[in-house]
């Protein structure tokens, strides 16, 4: 399966999807002008890769900020990797934010309730 | 002779701008379109000002987060009116600092259609405490689908959770079907949450 990879940039993140190499990576910010847009493409491809995922899909997220258009895409994002784990597939969502960035903590504890994804929050 | 009363009305209308700016203590405003290149200069222009003046990391983020919800509201919401020049995405935009308080002021016009809507909702949002903003929030975000305006639905909320304070907020009548709304958000530069 092919894989992603989008470099960061001043307002979307880096974001890269390799089912090889078993790396699954978003980090940085993200408050694209048009974030349906920029998140289309990546659901896409994740819907597709949910077809035929790997034995474990470990999904590490780093972002240090993000807008609420985004903040509904990433949960669509994570809502896919829900369904994986519906259908059987081990999936885990790592979730890291920085020490002190109590509203980054919060939002992956939210992030956590609202999908059924073994979670883990980390910090860096 | 009219050359010099124009110059003279413009430099007055300046110097008692840069006047008010300093008294009000704004330190940034702003009318006319709100494009993402906008969105961009102010957030990396505050995030410059506030590192000079070394804010605590988590104030940084809230007011950048404000700010660019705020403006996105703006860039997504103020519509085409009417009758009116062009004024899809055009709005004000204001920053101000006082000595506890950071405030973001963002005015737009909306159809007075609109108004009942946005009132209850913010009505709403300003009565709840955080657990219920939290509810709320979650809510929105299990429910609520991207608009083809490309908002989620949860700016409102989102602003007052970073804030902690209830929204202010007034429409300003123009004319019988189009007012200006105006938000304002205060964040207290002294959060011992």
């Amino acid at each position: 399966m092919n894989s992603i990879k989008i470099e960061a940039m001043e307002d979307t993140p880096r974001i890269v999807f390799d089912p090889e190499n078993d790396i699954f990576e978003v980090s940085g910010r993200s408050l694209p002008e048009d974030a349906a847009l920029f998140y289309e493409p990546i659901i896409d491809w994740l819907r597709n890769y949910a077809k035929n995922p790997n034995k474990i899909t470990e999904m590490h997220i780093k972002l240090n900020y993000f807008n609420t258009a985004s903040s509904k895409l990433l949960l669509d994002m994570l809502l896919i990797l829900e369904e994986m784990v519906e259908d059987g597939k081990e999936c885990i969502i790592k979730w890291y934010h920085d020490e002190e960035d109590e509203d980054m903590a919060e939002a992956g504890e939210e992030y956590a309730e609202l999908v059924d994804v073994p979670f883990s929050l980390l910090t860096y | 002779m009219e050359k010099k009363l124009m110059n003279e009305i413009f430099h007055d209308y300046v110097f008692d701008f840069y006047r008010k700016m300093q008294i009000n203590q704004i330190h940034l405003i702003y009318e006319g379109e709100v494009t993402h290149q906008i969105t961009k200069a102010f957030t990396a222009l505050t995030e410059d000002n506030m590192a000079k003046e070394s804010e605590p990391n988590n104030l940084q983020m809230k007011v950048f987060h404000i700010i660019v919800e705020s403006l996105q509201n703006i860039s997504k919401h103020a519509q085409n009116i009417e009758g009116l020049d062009d004024t899809k995405g055009i709005g004000t935009f204001l920053i101000a600092k006082s000595t506890t308080d950071y405030f973001i002021i963002a005015g737009n016009l909306v159809h007075n259609e609109d108004i009942r809507s946005m009132v209850e909702l913010i009505d709403t949002i300003n009565i709840l405490d955080k657990d219920g903003l939290k509810r709320l929030h979650k809510e929105q975000m299990k429910l609520g689908k991207i608009s083809e305006r490309g908002g989620a639905g949860l700016g409102f909320i989102d602003i007052a959770r970073k804030s902690g304070k209830a929204l202010g907020y007034e429409f300003k009548p123009i004319t019988h079907n189009v007012s200006f709304f105006i938000l304002t958000t205060q964040i207290p530069r002294n959060n011992n949450e």
